[in-house]
């Protein structure tokens, strides 16, 4: 059978991606305990060590308490409901080697998705890693990227191929007890991408992966680490997207990125996660951890985040500075319609001397949604000269909406330099008017008003990425008013 | 071309606020109109509803276009058959550059006239044209819609849109205020250039002095939500001389 898009047409319609590939997954018992921990790993076909990470998560894990200062309301996950781990039957048991052994459902998906994984229809100079479910399917362009010394693979794959690397780096940004959705996706985590990208290398690629949450039982938790070497550069960027199901699903990954010295790392993501319906039936939980380390003098990570899909969302892509002169940047676009809410920002961590952040924050508001800006810029007292500029801007589409901006500041340095800006402002009757009156229909008016007003970020998207992004945000909106 | 017929008007969150009464108005092609008239007269709003504009609410009367009645018509259908306003206070669109928002505008009301639409190089060269009909430096493409403009640039600017958009029948609300002397000449020589045979122009003004540079052919005095008189371009300097009272009063009268 082929993919089924009744549902897409019963809600709203506007939603693309809301379709469910019908593949046979292996069974896997629901829940959470040491048991299914166990079961995981040996899946997996893991190492000890990995198991031993995974447990002492699951150990923290248990002692910890759900977080509920974020700014937004929902009914707590019920954990023993979930399957943890979600794999599709494979022909003979094994990972695919190459693409023909790979269902041609799930190709049929990607393609559907925009992301066509066969050779001849790739896209042009961006690899790709898929990720359905638990697992990553196929990762594009490998053998190419190995000719400049870049891996590209499943975490899953590290584990296996590279161990003391993996090893070296996992945990070592976002530690296993960090937070409750970290310690969680410690103890369950599966496939995300890993990429390591050796000294005085510029990544010859775009690098991505496509996280796709298929399975209606399952939540997705995976895990993702980059590293950059001395002197080396890489540009990534991650998709996500999901059928759209009466009932939530949960997705808590982990991000982990390392710039040791003069390393830079810029980081992408556009977040379209199938967001519930207009009464707010369904949807994805997203509750993210995201860190990056500066570990090295002179080094560089950029966070671009454009967010426009999920039930609730729970992110701070974070940078800390240790690295004298390294700099951290967040770009960042969230928009929220009928009644998702977000509570998203960033934390800056000045440890070295020297080091800069830039915060450029852009809230989008719309139906009955909530959307918040929670960010820490916080300098420690060795940093001397650091320096952070923040803006943080709202935009109100509608009566119904709500905005708020929490920005906390802690400097303990008096030689750094903080400036933070914040505005708020409503798209009006006689902005769209205006736009009309040009020519444009409603919906391609305010998509005008929000791509101008989220300009500063969306300019900072790779370029295949800008354009699409681009649209997202006016299909988003479409409605919005009136 | 336009004809206006008998309009009432009122504010659609607020019926028991009327402003038009009873406006009458007919526009034939080749024709330039001014209308004058006190502060708060229904100037701005009878352009505002020719238009499309959600905030009012017609409720007597009719507005027929080329014959047929535009009141069900959207402000971008309204658009799309060639009618153009110029706000009296433009409104800014920060991040969207005018080139942007031209050439959206240009393509979509070429392609509901079924005209050929321009691709980026054939839209640029038409629009840094247009820009020199009104003396415009062509970093004005590249900026934001009036962000930051000063009050006669954004004036101007809404004539260099309507340069680019070409419309049928534009309605011109107070473009020729807050304009020196020699953006005024500009913008008056814009104005000619653009009126042609096929099209029509309405220039809602205070001043009697732009019409020192375009000929009107009538002249029409609002006062209170209707036209109180039209004469030709000698009414215009008898009210600059004079003022208004001796309408009032004739008005309250009819
Ligand atoms: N949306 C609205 N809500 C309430 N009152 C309105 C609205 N729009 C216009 N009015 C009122 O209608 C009257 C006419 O306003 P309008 O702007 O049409 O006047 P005008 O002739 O253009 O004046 P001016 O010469 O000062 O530009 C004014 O009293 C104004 O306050
Ligand atoms: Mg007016």
């Amino acid at each position: 059978m082929s993919e089924t898009e009744a549902l897409e047409s019963m809600v709203g319609g506007e939603y693309k991606y809301g379709f469910t590939t019908d593949v046979e997954y292996e069974d896997f018992p629901n829940g959470i305990n040491e048991d299914i921990i166990r079961e995981i790993s040996r899946r997996k076909d893991e190492p000890e060590w990995v198991l031993e990470f995974r447990l002492e998560a699951f150990e923290k894990w248990k002692q910890m308490e759900e977080p509920d200062w974020p700014n937004v309301e929902y009914e707590k996950p019920d954990f023993d409901n979930i399957q943890y781990y979600s794999s599709t039957k494979k022909k003979d048991g094994k990972k695919p080697e190459s693409l023909d052994d790979v269902d041609p459902q799930i190709l049929e998906t990607y393609e559907k998705l925009g992301i066509p994984l066969q050779e001849q229809k790739q896209l042009q100079g961006i690899a790709v890693d898929a990720v359905f479910d638990s697992e990553s399917i196929f990762t594009t362009f490998k053998e190419k990227l190995a000719e400049a010394g870049v891996i590209f693979c499943s975490i899953s794959e590290a584990i296996q191929d590279h161990p003391e690397i993996v090893k070296e780096y996992m945990g070592s940004v976002v530690p296993k007890g960090d937070n409750f959705y970290a310690a969680l996706n410690s103890a369950v985590f599966s496939d995300g991408s890993f990429v390591y990208v050796p000294e005085d290398t510029v990544c010859p690629m775009e690098l991505s992966t496509y996280f796709r949450i298929n399975n209606m039982q399952s939540g997705q938790f995976e895990r993702t680490l980059i590293i950059c070497e001395d002197n080396s550069h890489v540009s990534y960027l991650e998709g996500c997207t999901a059928p759209q199901y009466q009932q939530n699903q949960l997705h808590a990954a982990v991000v982990e990125l390392v710039a040791l010295e003069d390393a830079e790392i810029k980081y992408s993501t556009i977040q379209n996660w199938y967001s519930g319906d207009e009464k707010g039936q369904g949807g994805i939980f997203n509750f993210v951890t995201k860190r990056g380390h500066c570990r090295g003098d002179n080094s560089k990570i950029s966070w671009t985040q454009v967010e426009t899909g999920s039930a609730i969302t729970w992110k701070y892509p974070s940078v800390i500075l240790a690295g004298d002169n390294s700099v951290g940047e967040f770009y960042s676009v969230a928009v929220t319609n009928q009644r998702q809410q977000a509570d998203t920002g960033t934390k800056m961590i000045h440890v070295g001397k020297n080091t800069k952040s830039t915060i450029i924050s852009k809230g989008i508001s719309a139906g009955e949604s909530n959307n918040s800006y929670r960010g820490l810029v916080k300098i420690s007292p060795r940093a001397d000269g650091a320096q952070n500029y923040s803006v943080c801007d709202s935009m109100l589409i509608g009566q119904t909406c709500g905005a708020h901006t929490f920005p906390y500041i802690e400097s303990a340095n008096p030689t750094a330099k903080v400036e933070h800006e914040a505005s708020t402002s409503r798209v009006g009757e006689e902005q769209i008017f205006y736009l009309q009156q040009r020519g444009m229909d409603e919906d391609d008016a305010i998509s005008l008003i929000v791509n101008g007003f989220a300009k500063e970020v969306l300019q900072e998207l790779p370029m295949e990425f800008a354009v699409e992004a681009d649209k997202l945000l006016g299909i988003k909106l479409e409605g919005s008013v009136g | 071309m336009l004809e206006i017929k008998d309009l009432h008007v009122c504010v659609e969150e607020d019926p028991s606020e009327k402003i038009l009464k009873g406006v009458n108005l007919t526009i034939n092609e080749g024709e330039i109109h001014a209308i004058m008239g006190p502060n708060g007269s229904g100037k701005s709003t009878l352009s505002k509803v020719v238009a499309g504009h959600e905030a009012y609410e017609v409720t007597q009367g009719n507005i027929l276009y080329n014959g047929e009645s535009i009141l069900e018509l959207e402000a971008d259908e309204r658009a799309h058959l060639g009618i153009f306003l110029a706000f009296q206070y433009p409104v800014e669109v920060p991040g969207v550059t005018n080139k942007n928002l031209l050439r959206q505008a240009y393509n979509t009301i070429a392609e509901e006239q079924g005209r050929e639409e321009l691709d980026p190089l054939q839209f640029e060269d038409h629009a840094r044209e247009q820009l020199k009909l009104i003396d415009m430096k062509e970093e004005f493409l590249e900026r934001s819609v009036n962000a930051g403009f000063s009050g006669g640039e954004k004036k101007r600017n809404e004539i260099f849109q309507m340069a680019v958009l070409q419309p049928k029948l534009a309605f011109l609300d107070e473009t020729d205020s807050g304009l020196d002397i020699d953006a005024l000449k500009i913008v008056a020589n814009g104005i000619n250039e653009l009126s042609g045979e096929d099209n029509a122009v309405v220039l809602v003004t205070h001043y009697q002095r732009i019409l020192d540079y375009v000929q009107p052919d009538h002249v029409h005095v609002m006062i209170d939500g209707k036209i109180a008189k039209s004469g030709d371009k000698d009414l215009a300097i008898k009210l600059e001389e004079e003022g208004y009272d001796w309408l009032s009063e004739g008005a309250s009268v009819l």
